[in-house]
């Protein structure tokens, strides 16, 4: 399999990546590059063989239902570009 | 217009907000209402380097739900992130489960009652997954900006998906309020519409009547009312229909309902906002569910809505409509139960029709919940025996029940001996009545000798409130046709 320019121009959209000219081109290598990559995997014999979900393993730890965080909302909004009424503020996004 | 030759096609996916103490993945608090931001944690805020760690008192919340609908509980599933940007989504995706859900299948029987009439139905549920709620957006005036609050990001959802298996509106709400009372009865989520904890998003499409290929959907969201849900799928099925009609096509969107208009209308969103590249969390496990786990959480559930219907209609001889009421909270069920354990097994249709009658009218009228009713089941029980043993008549229990609805004695039995309630069963008293009330309406007796028997009806009248309505009516009757000679 390998990606068109478009799908490369659709992939950076959904992922709100702009690709300056000529980068579009580099992209769409580098991942062909990978799809081959997988190509290649594919040839192995994986009849019988369970997908895993996770490179490790193990299952989930679960934590117990306890509320334990405390408020630092102060802290974490210094770093925010605007703030108002505890509110973090952001362009107006309503549909 | 055609509308009978249509058939809409119905499908809800609901998320009903877990009432966990803490978020799904983190140990931020879930409370309702807090100031903005003050219960967004470090996890829910998306803080580079930060970890989720699942929450068992979610998992376990799911566990209940899938045993409550006969679900099959994977004993392994994954959690998946469903990617898609928005400010109240600060990691840029929802961790959500795609692949293999935490429940699949199962199902629910709901009851459309449409006039007189009443069926049942069995709604097939496809899946319900784990998955975290996003934050909110305020878009009041910030100058001209958008206020984000943290605080609900990372809530617990479980997403509750069924099969198009609903015909109409009212199906649609049957199944809603159906599903709403049962994550309510099993206690995983306080199923508060107005604060959100339960919201429906309908799939709908028409068809022409006959036709076993789907029509093409529309998807309305965020529906948080019964009323809505109701008003939505009429507004977008009659839509459809008439766009279809008129030589239209429909295409699959997404619509918002607006309930100042009563319409439906697409969202401008770009089609391509809905491709969420799913793909396993790699900062999650796998969920592992050992059987010995279900058992444990099977042991500790609650008698199901269903199988307490079944006994009421099988150890009470209650109908299918009286224990289907009586059983579509688990709080008045708790109150019949309470009543009927005090008033006997003998008393259980007049306990019943006490809560659904007058107990019922007046929580409807006073807006309360049955849990906040000022006659509590042993006041209630104590009024039915007095009904039973004839120390009262069902027309002066009213007066009883009014009285200890507003306070004015502590029992039944109280009340009664207050107010000088107790039933005229002593024949000679009545006789002296009846001979008085006889005397006084010589017409009536002719009347009623002459073969008009509505004349009998004004003499009962007479003689009932001669003894302001203590007589015992059936006593009042036989006496008064005895003397009449009838």
């Amino acid at each position: 399999m390998s990606l068109s320019l478009d799908q490369v121009q659709r992939i950076a959209d959904l992922a709100r990546i702009e690709l300056a000219s000529g980068e579009a081109e580099q992209t769409r290598d580098q991942l062909n590059g990978i799809f081959g990559l997988i190509e290649e995997m594919q040839a192995a014999n994986t009849a019988g063989v369970e997908p895993m979900a996770h490179a490790q393993d193990v299952a989930q730890r679960l934590r117990e239902d306890r509320a334990v965080e405390t408020d630092r909302h102060a802290d974490f909004q210094k770093v925010a570009p605007e703030v108002e009424a505890g509110l973090y503020l952001v362009p107006k996004v309503i549909e | 217009m055609g509308f009978a030759n249509w058939e809409i096609v119905i499908g809800l996916e609901t998320h009903a907000q877990l009432n966990t103490a803490s978020k799904i993945f983190s140990g931020a608090s879930t409370a309702f209402g807090a100031a903005p931001n003050t219960q967004a944690c470090a996890v829910d805020i998306a803080l580079p380097g930060v970890l989720p760690v699942l929450n068992r008192g979610a998992v376990e919340r799911a566990i209940r739900f899938g045993l409550a609908v006969g679900g099959k509980i994977a004993p392994r599933s994954i959690f998946a992130r469903k990617n898609y940007f928005y400010p109240d989504l600060p990691k840029g995706y929802q961790i959500s489960q795609f692949e293999l859900p935490v429940v699949s299948g199962g199902g629910l029987a709901i009851r459309v009652s449409s006039g007189d009439t009443a069926s049942e139905k069995y709604v097939h549920l496809t899946r319900a997954h784990l998955e975290e709620d996003a934050g909110k957006s305020l878009h009041e005036d910030f100058h001209g900006k958008s206020g984000i609050d943290l605080n609900r990001a990372g809530t617990p959802l479980l997403e509750i998906v069924s099969e198009p298996d609903m015909r109409s509106a009212e199906e649609a709400v049957a199944y809603a309020k159906a599903l709403h009372a049962l994550v309510r009865w099993i206690d995983i989520c306080d199923g508060n519409m107005q604060e959100g904890s339960f919201r429906c998003d309908a799939n709908v499409s028409v068809r022409r009547k006959g036709s076993d290929v789907l029509g093409t959907r529309r998807e309305i969201k965020n529906l948080n009312s019964f009323r809505f849900l109701q008003q939505a799928i009429d507004y977008e099925a009659r839509w459809q229909i008439e766009t279809l009609e008129d030589g239209g096509r429909i295409h699959q969107a997404t619509v918002l309902f607006d309930p100042a208009t009563g319409q439906t209308r697409a969202m401008r969103s770009k089609e391509e906002a809905h491709d969420y590249r799913y793909f396993p969390d790699p900062d999650l496990l796998p969920l592992e569910i050992p059987a010995a786990w279900i058992e444990k959480v099977k042991a500790g559930m609650p008698e199901l809505p269903e199988a307490m219907k079944a006994r009421f209609e099988r150890d009470c001889g209650l109908s299918a409509y009286d224990a289907g009421t009586l059983t579509a909270s688990r709080e008045t069920a708790a109150f019949f139960e309470k009543t009927l354990a005090l008033a006997g097994a003998a008393n259980a249709k007049a306990c019943a029709n006490w809560i659904m009658g007058e107990l019922a009218a007046r929580l409807n009228r006073e807006e309360k919940d049955i849990a906040e009713a000022p006659v509590n089941p042993s006041q209630l029980a104590g009024l039915v025996a007095r009904i039973a043993d004839g120390t009262i008549s069902g027309k002066i229990a009213k007066e009883v029940f009014d009285a200890l609805w507003n306070g004015q004695g502590k029992d039944a039995d109280s009340v009664i001996e207050a107010k000088g309630l107790r039933q005229i069963s002593d024949t000679g008293a009545l006789e002296k009545i009846i001979d008085e009330v006889l005397a006084a309406n010589p017409k009536s007796v002719e009347e009623f000798r002459a073969g008009k028997e509505k004349a009998f009806n004004a003499l009962v009248g007479q003689a009932m409130k001669a003894t302001r309505g203590k007589g015992n009516p059936q006593q009042v009757n036989e006496l008064l046709r005895k003397k009449l000679g009838a």
